[in-house]
Parts: structure tokens; C-alpha cells; sequence
């Protein structure tokens, strides 16, 4: 019996697409956009001007303390300008512009041997390097590895369940290379100082697991543990859940029940800087969707604007109605195609006017279909509702902020109803009321 | 939904909207009239049983329905909502709840009631309280008493006639009376009862076809059924002489009709898991207690609209334990 949690839903997994093709690299960009901010936390600072020589790995801007990560270059070439770009999210942010040139020229730390390295080495590494968790919320990877003083961690488990329908580049992680994604699990455990290991993969990957079982065949207290295909399996909390049995109360974090979860590419990622001394200069991504002429798995330089990645699988169809960054379920759609590819990019999705939902929402008929699927027990439709008539103390009071946002109360909603955006409003609201509240005690 | 607007390539028009961008494919209107074809076995036996008139009744009521739905909406200047298929399923499940031969200007009435009162007075569908259809036949059972429990056998037996239901029997019947209960034929439906009451077998098929649909939520009919097992079958270990087994509450009346197609209505029923089996279980406690004790043989529909108006408050009191909340102390 495939590990799992209660609630949940399973979307068509439109993984065909793009699972058999294997992960290559295009062509560099005419420009690439390099935003300060591509995790959660503080923007980093600049160390670069306008005019400046660059090589492929150079620190561009340096992190602006603890809660924060330094950003690199991803090509070798001049900066043009520092100024305002688009991003994925929406929200323009301060960027280096860069302008390739025709040689490349790699500048990368020196390589440091994997079975010798001391634990803080590696946090340092990870931290100079400027790794963050590839799973969607780009936290950065060295926080997550310090754990505070008394914080007893038993587990550190590899998110290889890549639940979000269509995306596939994990699976192609772990079948192409398991051997660095292995090697990264065991760097991560030996920096934190735990014992178990775990890789969690969904039983609809079986050639991922056959991998995965066979990379770990060697390797002390490391186990590859099949989860049921279940949307949001790959959620932190839902994984932990599955693996260890444990829940992390509303409001903590997985460091709480003594878990640290990373994600498939921020251990290969966490390998590759170790070993190679390599920055995270490019991510693995899905490009895929009804909407793209030829799906497709890549090696993207960060910085790469979207509409040239999409350009070089085949472009867009004439059916193409939606450009999302990430997944159908938590990914963004697009506005401008030209923001950039960031380090924490799992997918650009093209969803044709058939795959994209149609928005005809019908007045709540209460049938409980959201709260049978919510995975952290919330009840969808009160805190949409809350939130509607702006009872944001009610909403903060029945859980608003345990939501993740998977979407799935969305998703099976007969009524078509946007509960996500509405909570999310609630949730923004209820943050505010909380800061107010901090500020006047 | 806004459109994208910014280095979009030529031909190609782009929208953005709030994720999830994929959804299942349910709608209210399936929903809807995935319920109704569930029930159409049923109303199919109820018009073999009790003859073609039937039709009419069915057909009385949903036109009916639709027709006050139209006229609502109408004066309310909102959207005409009829291919939502709720008004027309409110019809026909009123027509099914009704006793065979019924006078159509009652049926009329009755779907009539049943929407306006029941269902658009609150602001149309999701806003009711009470289950339209039931609401209408209270209707109708408060203002006609007479008319709405005179039963005619099936056509099928020889000589049509005028008579009681199994549960008039039990209750006001003597003990020959009693002895003459045929569980076989309440299984199948020939006897004397609503149009779409009297064959378990039928409502069975169309209501467990609902429960793999995930159209009606399956600890409603459970609950409902267990409850009526439990509590019926107590009484009957009291005393078994005064107090029917549990399998005549079973296939009796409008239990199971209630229990599947009438209880399980997602507007009126509560929404949290153990809130749908207090619901269940109380409903199954006042039919019983009603039957039972009450005026009356059938209790069914005011089981259903009295727990109907506490739904709400269940819910309220019901709220599930957040992912990793710890227990209150």
C-alpha cells in the first residue's frame, strides 16, 4: 500500500506530454533578466554596475542577511542595465540586464570533496552558492539547514513527488541522474546531522522509483518510499505526513516535527555546488501543454525570458490561451512574456482553451465536496465566504492561514466558485491585522 | 478575465486569471440532472405500478415548477436559471412523494409552493433552508389532509381499490392485518404507497448509483439507514408484539426515498463529515419516534425539514480539527 494523507484530489496528469523527453539545453538568449529577488526573504544587493564584464557563476548581488540569497550569473557577457523587469509573479523587480557574448567564460568556488566535506562547509557552500528550495516557495536552502539550537531533526526527505500535473523535469532528475540526487540527499543529511533519509516519489513514476531504489541500494538509512498519485501529495506537509506519520501543526514548520524536506533539483543542485563549485546558473524545467507545438524537459539559464523558451519548443498554438509559470494547480499565469526564468522555476505551461477552466460560477449549493478534499481540514466555502464579506477576524479564526493554496477545493468545486482567490484575500487581510496587532503590542 | 498583454506573439490572444487553471468539469447543472436520471427508474415502476395517470402528476409538477421558477426570477429581474435543472428535479421529486391519483390542480399547487416559498423566497438555489420539494408537501398535507392519504393499491392487483399502506396497517391495523405484510412485495413496489415509494429495489439501484457518483454524500443514506436499523430494531426487542421489526421501517413509506433522494439535497444537508452523521442518525430517530408515537404513520418528511432547519447550526458546532491541530484541552 502506497503512503498518503486524507483528503486530496487526482486532475488528469497530462504527464505524457513531456515525461519521455529527456532534459537538453537551448540556445543562450539576446538578453537575459536577472531579478535581485528570486526567494523569499530580502532582495540581494548589487555588487555590479552598468558596464560591467561578467563570467557565467560571478556573484552579481550579495545576500542582505540571514533570510536572503546572493544571485549569480548565468552567462558570461556585459551588464546593460540595472533597472525594473517583469517578473513571473507579477510584480516588476529590480534586475541586472545582461547581454551575452560569444565566449564563455565560467567563474565558479573551488570544488570541495563530497566524503571529506565538514558539515558547515556545506552550509556555507549552499549559502555562497545561493541555492533555493526548487519545489516553488524559493526558500532559501541554508535557512532551512540550520535549524535553531535544540531543534532535534530525525529526517531529511527528498520531495520526489511531483504531484502537479504535467510538469515532469523531477522525474527526468531522478531517472537521468539519481546518482547526484543521492549524493545531494546524503551531503543535505550530513549537513543537518540526521540519520534517516527518505526519497518520497508517486507510484505513477515507477521508472523514477526503480532508479531511485537503485541509487540508494548502498547508501545507510536511506529509503525510497512510494506515495500514492494523489494532488497535493508533494506538498511539504503531506509528505512528512505520508513518510513519518507526523503533522505539523498550523502555523509551524516541518523543522517542528523534525523534518527538513528539499526538493529533487535543490539536492542535485546542493551536489553539484559541493562537488563542482557550481552556482545554481541554470534550472531543470517542464515546458509543456496543449498550448506548446512540442513539449519539451530543459536546462534553462536563469534569466532566460519565457517567450524564448517557448519560441524554442516549436512556440506557442493558435489555440494557446494561457501561459502559466509552474503548474496548472499553483502556477501563475502570464501577462508578459518576457519576464524571466528564475532559479526557482518548475514550468512553463501552455494550456489551451479546452484545458483551461472555463470561470462560470453558479451561487455555493453547499454539497461539501471541498471540505470532503481540503487536505488540512479547513472548510473552503465559510472562508471564502468570510473573506467575501470582509469578516477577516471570523476567517482568522477558523484557520484562513493553514490554507496552502493547492487549489483543490477549486478544482472539484461543481459551482465553479474561486474559493483560492477569495482566501488569499483573506489571508492577505488577516497578515495585515496580525502585523497591526505586533506593531501595537 | 483580463487578457495578457505584453510580448505576446502575434495571433495568439492570451488570458490571465487566478490558479487553479484546471478544473474537474462538475457543474451544478450535472449534478443536477445526473440526480434526476437516478430517480427515473423509480418514477418509471411508480407508473407501472400505479397506471399512466402518473405521468400526468410528473408532468403537472415539473412544468409546475419550472413555470414559478421563471416567474420568480422574472420579477426578481434576475437571470432565467431553469437549465440549472433544480427547479424541474424539485418537481419531480414532489410528484414522486405524492399519492397516486393525486388531483393535478394539487400537484399544481404543491410545485408551486414548493418553489416560491420553499426556495426562491430565501434567493433562489443555495439560499433555501428546506428542501423545496418537501416544503411543498407539507404544503400540501397541512392544507388537504384528506386528499394526500388516500391510497390506491397497484393496478396490478385485481380490482384497484382503495386502501392502506403497509404503515397505516402496522399502526392503526389489527393483528390479522399486521400478518398480512408482505415484505416481497414492499421490496418490489406492489403496494400501496407514494408513486416513487413503494419499490426499495428501484431506489436502491438509482441511490447507490449516486453514492459511486459522488453525487450524494454517502454517510447521508448510511447514517439514515443504520439509525432506522438501530432505533427501529430496539423498540422491536421491547416489545416485539406492539413494535414493528426493522426491516418493515426499512422498506416502509418514504424512508428510503428520503434517505437517498430527499435528505441528501446538498443545500439543505450539513457539510462537515460528522455533522452529516448527527444529521443521519436524528433523522433516522424522529422517523422512528414518529412513527412510532406520533399522529401520524409516516414521519419521514418532517424528520427530514426539521433537521434541515438545524443543519447550520451543526455545522457551527461540528468544525473539524485542523491538519496537526492539537486537541482543546
Amino acid at each position: 500500500m502506497a503512503l498518503t494523507f486524507r483528503g486530496g484530489a487526482h486532475p488528469p496528469e497530462g504527464k505524457a506530454l513531456s515525461e519521455d523527453k529527456p532534459l537538453e539545453r537551448l540556445p543562450l538568449s539576446k538578453e537575459i533578466i536577472i531579478p535581485l529577488s528570486q526567494h523569499i526573504g530580502k532582495p540581494a544587493n548589487p555588487l555590479v554596475k552598468k558596464g560591467d564584464e561578467v563570467k557565467t557563476g560571478q556573484v552579481l548581488a550579495e545576500a542582505d542577511g540571514f533570510i536572503s540569497a546572493p544571485v549569480h550569473s548565468s552567462v558570461t557577457g556585459k551588464v546593460t542595465k540595472i533597472a525594473k523587469g517583469p517578473t513571473p509573479s507579477g510584480y516588476p523587480k529590480e534586475a541586472i540586464l545582461i547581454k551575452p557574448s560569444e565566449e564563455e567564460e565560467k567563474e565558479f568556488f573551488d570544488p570541495l570533496d563530497p566524503d571529506s566535506v565538514e558539515p558547515e562547509q556545506i552550509i556555507e557552500r549552499v549559502q555562497k552558492a545561493g541555492l533555493v528550495g526548487q519545489g516553488g516557495a524559493a526558500f532559501p536552502t541554508s535557512v532551512k539547514l540550520s535549524p535553531p539550537k535544540g531543534k532535534e531533526i530525525d529526517w531529511l526527505i527528498i520531495n520526489g513527488a511531483e504531484c502537479e500535473p504535467y510538469l515532469t523535469r523531477d522525474y527526468r532528475m531522478m531517472i537521468e541522474e539519481p546518482d547526484a540526487v543521492v549524493a545531494g540527499l546524503k551531503l543535505l543529511m550530513k549537513a543537518v546531522g540526521v540519520k534517516k533519509g527518505g526519497v518520497g516519489i508517486e507510484t505513477n513514476k515507477p521508472k523514477a522509483i526503480e532508479a531511485m531504489t537503485e541509487a540508494v541500494k548502498n547508501v545507510e538509512n536511506v529509503e525510497v518510499y512510494p506515495l500514492k498519485t494523489k494532488y497535493p501529495q508533494g506538498a511539504e506537509k503531506m509528505l512528512i505526513k505520508a513518510i513519518t506519520g507526523k503533522e505539523v501543526p498550523p502555523g509551524k514548520l516541518p523543522l517542528d516535527v523534525g523534518a527538513v524536506v528539499q526538493n529533487v533539483g535543490t539536492a542535485r543542485a546542493v551536489y553539484r555546488a559541493v562537488k563542482e563549485g557550481e552556482p545554481p546558473y541554470e534550472v531543470a524545467l517542464t515546458v509543456t501543454g496543449g498550448g506548446i507545438k512540442e513539449p519539451k524537459n530543459l536546462y534553462v539559464r536563469v534569466g532566460t525570458p519565457i517567450k524564448d523558451v517557448i519560441e524554442f519548443c516549436g512556440g506557442l498554438t493558435d489555440d494557446a490561451e494561457r501561459v502559466i509559470v509552474g503548474g496548472p494547480m499553483m502556477g501563475v499565469a502570464q501577462y508578459d512574456l518576457g519576464a524571466p526564468v528564475l532559479k526557482a522555476t518548475s514550468g512553463i505551461l501552455a494550456l489551451t482553451k479546452k484545458e483551461a477552466a472555463k470561470s462560470a460560477e453558479t451561487p455555493c449549493l453547499r454539497c461539501g465536496k471541498c471540505v470532503d478534499v481540503c487536505p488540512v481540514n479547513l472548510l473552503p466555502t465559510r472562508l471564502a465566504l468570510l473573506s467575501r464579506r470582509e469578516r477577516f477576524e471570523d476567517a482568522e479564526d477558523v484557520g484562513v492561514m493553514t490554507c496552502m493554496e493547492c487549489g483543490t477545493c477549486v478544482y472539484v468545486c461543481p459551482a465553479n466558485i474561486p474559493l483560492v482567490h477569495w482566501i488569499r484575500l483573506g489571508k492577505q487581510e488577516v497578515a495585515a491585522l496580525q502585523r497591526k496587532r505586533r506593531a501595537a503590542s | 478575465m483580463a487578457k495578457a498583454t505584453t510580448n505576446i506573439p502575434e495571433g495568439v490572444e492570451l488570458r490571465i486569471s487566478s490558479s487553479p487553471h484546471v478544473r474537474s468539469g462538475q457543474s451544478t447543472s450535472k449534478a443536477m440532472w445526473t440526480v434526476a436520471a437516478a430517480i427515473a427508474p423509480t418514477a418509471a415502476l411508480g407508473v407501472y405500478f400505479f397506471g399512466v395517470y402518473q405521468l400526468a402528476v410528473i408532468a403537472t409538477c415539473v412544468a409546475f415548477a419550472l413555470l414559478a421558477e421563471a416567474t420568480a426570477k422574472a420579477m426578481r429581474k434576475q437571470k432565467p436559471t431553469l437549465l440549472d435543472g433544480s427547479a424541474a428535479l424539485t418537481g419531480l421529486l414532489l410528484a414522486l412523494v405524492l399519492p397516486p391519483n393525486v388531483s393535478l390542480v394539487f400537484a399544481a399547487l404543491g410545485s408551486v409552493f414548493g418553489i416560491v416559498v420553499g426556495k426562491e423566497i430565501f434567493g433562489g438555489l443555495g439560499y433555501n433552508i428546506f428542501n423545496p420539494a418537501l416544503v411543498g408537501r407539507a404544503f400540501l398535507q397541512a392544507a388537504f389532509p384528506s386528499a394526500m392519504t388516500t391510497w390506491t393499491m397497484p393496478d396490478l392487483t385485481p380490482d384497484a381499490m382503495t386502501s392502506a399502506t403497509p404503515l397505516a396497517l402496522s399502526k392503526f391495523g389489527d393483528q390479522a392485518a399486521k400478518a398480512g405484510i408482505d415484505f416481497g412485495a414492499m421490496f418490489f413496489g406492489n403496494i400501496g404507497g407514494c408513486i416513487g415509494e413503494t419499490s426499495a429495489l428501484a431506489i436502491i439501484v438509482g441511490g447507490v448509483a449516486l453514492v459511486a457518483l459522488g453525487v450524494v454524500n454517502w454517510r447521508i443514506p448510511v447514517s439514515i439507514i443504520l439509525g432506522v436499523v438501530v432505533f427501529g430494531g430496539l423498540f422491536n426487542l421491547i416489545d416485539p408484539a406492539t413494535y414493528p421489526n426493522p426491516i418493515f421501517h426499512l422498506l416502509g413509506g418514504g424512508l428510503l426515498f428520503g434517505a437517498f433522494f430527499m435528505a441528501s439535497d446538498w443545500v439543505t444537508s450539513p457539510l462537515t463529515a460528522s455533522a452529516l452523521w448527527i444529521y443521519g442518525l436524528a433523522i433516522a430517530l424522529l422517523v422512528v419516534v414518529i412513527r412510532l408515537f406520533g399522529g401520524l404513520p409516516e414521519g419521514v418528511m418532517y424528520a427530514i425539514l426539521i433537521m434541515n432547519a438545524v443543519a447550520p447550526m451543526l455545522n457551527r458546532f461540528t468544525r473539524p480539527k485542523l491538519f496537526g491541530e492539537a486537541k482543546k484541552a
